[in-house]
């Protein structure tokens, strides 16, 4: 292959985490800054969310423009982002192949932050069973098509899930003039804000069939049903001609997972410390790829964040190993996943369980470090929790794991 | 107009016979298909293994079929491109009457003219296959099993035909046969076909077309099998085509790479009396999972990218139904059930022979210009890994796919081949676009732009 172009940082995937830490690095004064991204345009996930629910309370941004935003940022800061450009497979500890229109590349940095996102679980990864024909999404491609190419989507649609992407879903199946017919989902409840669920179902009418799953999908050629199941035993098909399968994120660890940097058993993802180093020196992970998926907030945040820790390795600082961070049942993860005296970052969780009034307990070898009580009054199932980082100091980097249980 | 051969089924064994009867200028051919697209039956959804033929029926068609079948197809592959990976199968032996019945299947083996194979003790076995599961007691190794892309396969064939010549009639069921005048007249959806010769290719529908002609030898019960593909990041946890010790029904449920990176595991074995029951089953997927956490653990852990259902055409008989009727100028191909991407090069040559010792003049014959098919497989170079390719045209080097890494090259080539895709999934069949973990999550809507000529 070629010979090895050398620049100081390079970050693989122009997302949201992705171009916030190219910002901040370049920012800093990082001489050659570079963020590659295999989509034509930069911009991750938001560049298709045609929906707001990006930007800040004060200043609620469209995907679109929060994407421009930060493509505009990064590239004022002086980083450089080259799109059409896939980072293929590790080169070397801290190099990677890539190609693009002009050819192969393998460019060797000083450190690598990766940024490569999540995508929605398909339909055959669900096993669902039935037959394969056309007509068969998820949000993500639904969004490509309708905003990106508007392309026409079919008549009726089913959205299977009943989180905020899956609200999403519903809005783009409606700007895309097709019908929703129902929206499923195996959990009792909705799990998005309670406005916006009974808006979705009083005032635009459509049904949300709750402890309900998808056993089927029928039709030969294109999709005519959806069979479904309720927990208590009734069954029934819904005529359809699209059905879109929503959430069930999973990390793009592709890249991660060939470098053999160490993955967390409970984001799939590679697992990071506090300031979001993998289990290889010099390479960072920041965003979806860590935990999908967040908010665009979270994952801008963590790239910023990484983007200091990165800087500081510049200037020559020591990795400090940490010990692991473990989320206990019913919890079912938490980022970061390892943890040294001092962490800053807050941290991200999930519960797979619903608790009312939940309360945070953090002990190492059996020592309370921290307690919390949440202020909101439930913890629910792909709803973000978050966990102060003030405790960190008192971890003894020498002892056992650090635990985080829920009541 | 009256073609001298008709060929019903564009499936890969009729592709193949039509492939055969190009190679004689002075014939008129003609491909006839009920279905958008060439493999689109049976051919496009099977285990794709080019067999050796060790286990089959000694003595039978079958076995001297898929024997020869294997051997030119893997020379054939080799000239056109079709991606194959000689890796070698591995008959598991789990219980103590299995691992009896392993030097029979030698014997048998033997028998069939494959003097390779070679008893392996638990050691070497765990050594060969790090990440089976725990238990196995031994296993048969059976050198020269194979992968290969059955889709590339039946394309090759059909290009192949087309470009010498033949006519390829898609979007034409053929709904009833009759002869006038020593001629057979076909009605299809697109209008009447006439031609001197018939070759019933049909698969699923063989004796339904038999019966057309007055022929009532055999009946299709479609045997379902439904299959899982994992991952391309699951490829590093198997070697060999893992077989289990055959039973009654059928191969029984195995793991296998594919030439495409991933790995697979099935096919279930389910007796139907429904033609169009390619579905998969809750039932269905749960039986292929548990054994498949008995055979490879690990696999059970990654990604599913696909799941998949194929239709055995199955007979009364332990063996194909091909015969020859010469007073009809007609030949049948039925009940090419679990066997017939490998023997395929072997029945289209059966089959001609049949024909000609029938009356059929042929008259001379030519060696074809053969296809160059795009790689699709894993073991060679694919395009974007080809930077001489790139620096004479960068779209080869522009990835549309990200899962499966196909270009925007690629795509346009296969847009513009002989034989254009009618729709996605013939795309998918023909570049992999689409195919991969995401299942169109990143790509879904750019490829269909491309498809649908508004992307560029
Ligand atoms: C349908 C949907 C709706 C959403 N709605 C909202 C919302 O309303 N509000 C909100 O706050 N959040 C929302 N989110 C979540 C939000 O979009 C994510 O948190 C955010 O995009 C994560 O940013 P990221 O940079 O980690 O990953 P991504 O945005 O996924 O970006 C990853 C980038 O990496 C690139 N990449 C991956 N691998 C490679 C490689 N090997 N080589 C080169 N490039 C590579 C990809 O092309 C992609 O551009 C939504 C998510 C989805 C899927
Ligand atoms: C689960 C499974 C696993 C298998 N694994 C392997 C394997 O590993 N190796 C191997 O060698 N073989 C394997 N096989 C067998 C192999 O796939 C088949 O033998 C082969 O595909 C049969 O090809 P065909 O052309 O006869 O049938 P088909 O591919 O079914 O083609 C028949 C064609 O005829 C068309 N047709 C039907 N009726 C009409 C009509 N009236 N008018 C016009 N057109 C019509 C159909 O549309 C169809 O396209 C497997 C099969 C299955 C189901």
């Amino acid at each position: 292959m070629s010979a090895t172009r050398e620049v100081d940082v390079l970050v693989v995937g122009a997302g949201p985490a992705g171009l916030a830490a190219a910002a901040r690095l370049a920012a800093a004064g990082v001489g050659r800054v570079e963020v590659l991204d295999r989509e034509q345009e930069a911009g991750g996930v938001p560049r298709h969310c045609a929906h707001g629910g990006y930007g800040t309370l004060l200043h609620p941004l469209t995907g679109p423009a929060y994407a421009r935003l930060l493509i505009t940022a990064a590239e004022r800061a002086g980083a450089v982002v080259r799109t059409g450009v896939t980072a293929l497979d590790w080169a070397g500890p801290l190099a990677l192949h890539t190609v693009g229109p002009r050819g192969p590349e393998t460019i060797g940095a000083r450190a690598v932050v990766l940024a490569t996102g999540a995508r929605e679980r398909p339909r055959a990864a669900r096993l669902v069973p039935g037959t394969r024909p056309a007509g068969v999404y998820t949000t993500g491609e639904l969004q490509q098509a309708v905003h990106l190419y508007g392309q026409r989507i079919g008549s009726r649609a089913v959205v299977v899930g009943a989180e905020d992407v899956s609200y999403a879903a519903a809005d783009t199946v409606r700007t895309a003039g097709a019908a929703v017919v129902a929206m499923t989902t195996d959990l009792p409840r909705a799990r998005t804000a309670p406005a916006r669920a009974l808006d979705t179902r009083l005032r635009r009418g459509i049904p949300l069939l709750t402890g309900t799953t998808v056993t089927e999908l029928v039709g030969h050629g294109r999709l005519s049903g959806v069979r479904v199941r309720h927990h208590d035993g009734r069954t029934a098909t819904l005529p359809c001609d699209t059905v879109v399968f929503t959430g069930d994120f999973v990390p793009d660890h592709e890249l991660a997972r060939r470098g053999g940097l160490t993955l967390d058993a409970g984001t799939r993802g590679p697992a990071v410390d506090g300031s979001l180093h993998t289990s290889r020196p010099g390479v960072f992970a920041v965003g979806s790829v860590l935990h999908a998926v967040e908010s665009a907030a979270t994952a801008a945040r963590e790239g910023a964040h990484a983007a200091g820790a990165v800087l500081e390795r510049l200037a020559g600082a020591e990795r400090h190993e940490g010990v692991p961070l473990i989320a206990e049942p019913p919890l079912c993860r938490i980022v970061p996943n390892r943890v040294t005296p001092g962490d800053r970052l807050p941290y991200v969780l999930r519960t797979a369980t619903p608790l009312t009034r939940p309360v945070l307990r953090v002990t190492q070898n059996g020592r309370l470090l921290h307690r919390e009580r949440r202020w909101t009054p439930t913890a629910l199932p792909n709803r973000t929790l978050t966990l102060t980082a003030g405790w960190t100091g008192r971890v003894d980097p020498k002892g056992g794991p650090v635990r985080v249980t829920i009541s | 107009m009256t073609y001298d051969v008709a060929v019903v089924g564009a499936g890969v064994v009729g592709c193949a016979i039509a492939r055969a009867l190009a190679r004689h200028p002075r014939l008129r051919v003609a491909l006839v298909e009920a279905q958008d697209d060439v493999g689109q039956g049976t051919s496009k959804a099977n285990t794709a293994i080019l067999h050796t033929g060790f286990d089959a029926v000694p003595g039978s068609l079958e076995a001297r079929l898929v024997r020869e079948g294997g051997r030119l197809l893997a020379a054939y592959a080799a000239e056109s491109g079709i991606p194959v990976e000689e890796v070698g199968a591995l008959l598991v032996a789990w219980d103590e009457e299995q691992f009896a019945a392993l030097p029979r299947l030698a014997e048998k083996a033997e028998r069939n003219d494959h003097h390779a194979t070679g008893l392996i003790g638990p050691a070497d076995l765990y050594e060969r296959e790090p990440h089976l599961g725990p238990g196995a007691l031994a296993a048969l190794h059976v050198p020269g099993e194979s992968v290969i892309c059955p889709w590339t396969t039946t394309l090759a064939y059909a290009t192949q035909a087309v470009r010498h010549g033949v006519d390829l009639h898609l979007n034409s069921r053929v709904e009833r046969a009759s002869r006038q005048d020593d001629t057979h007249v076909l009605t299809t959806g697109r209008g009447t076909l006439r031609a001197r010769w018939l070759v019933n290719a049909a698969g699923l529908y063989a004796d339904t077309l038999d019966r057309h002609l007055g022929h009532h030898d055999f009946s299709v019960t479609p045997r379902r099998g439904q299959l899982l593909v994992f991952d391309k990041l699951a490829r590093d946890l198997v070697r060999h085509i893992l077989l289990p010790v055959p039973t009654a029904l059928g191969k029984g449920v195995l793991v296998a790479p594919t030439v495409h990176g991933n790995v697979l595991l099935g096919p279930t074995a389910e007796d139907l009396d429904d033609k169009r029951a390619t579905g998969s089953t809750a039932d269905g997927l749960a039986l292929l999972r548990e054994k498949g956490r008995r055979i490879l653990p690990g696999l059970l852990d990654e990604e599913v990218t696909a799941v998949y259902a194929g239709l055995r055409a199955a007979t009364e008989q332990d063996d194909y139904r091909i015969s020859a009727h010469p007073e009809q100028a007609y030949v049948t191909v039925g009940g090419i059930r679990s066997t017939g991407l490998t023997a395929s090069l072997a029945i289209a040559e059966h089959v001609t022979g049949l024909l000609t010792e029938a009356g059929l003049d042929a008259g001379s014959a030519r060696d074809l210009e053969p296809a160059r098919m795009p790689n699709l497989g894993e073991a060679f170079p694919r395009p974007y890994q080809r930077p001489e390719l790139i620096a004479a045209d960068p779209e080869y080097g522009t990835l549309v796919c990200h899962c499966e890494r196909v270009s925007r090259g690629e795509i346009r080539d296969a847009l513009t081949s002989t034989i254009p895709p009618a729709g996605l999934d013939g795309l998918r069949r023909r570049t992999r676009a689409r195919a991969g973990r995401c299942q169109g999550f990143y790509c879904g809507a750019a490829v269909r732009a491309l498809f649908e000529g508004v992307g560029e």
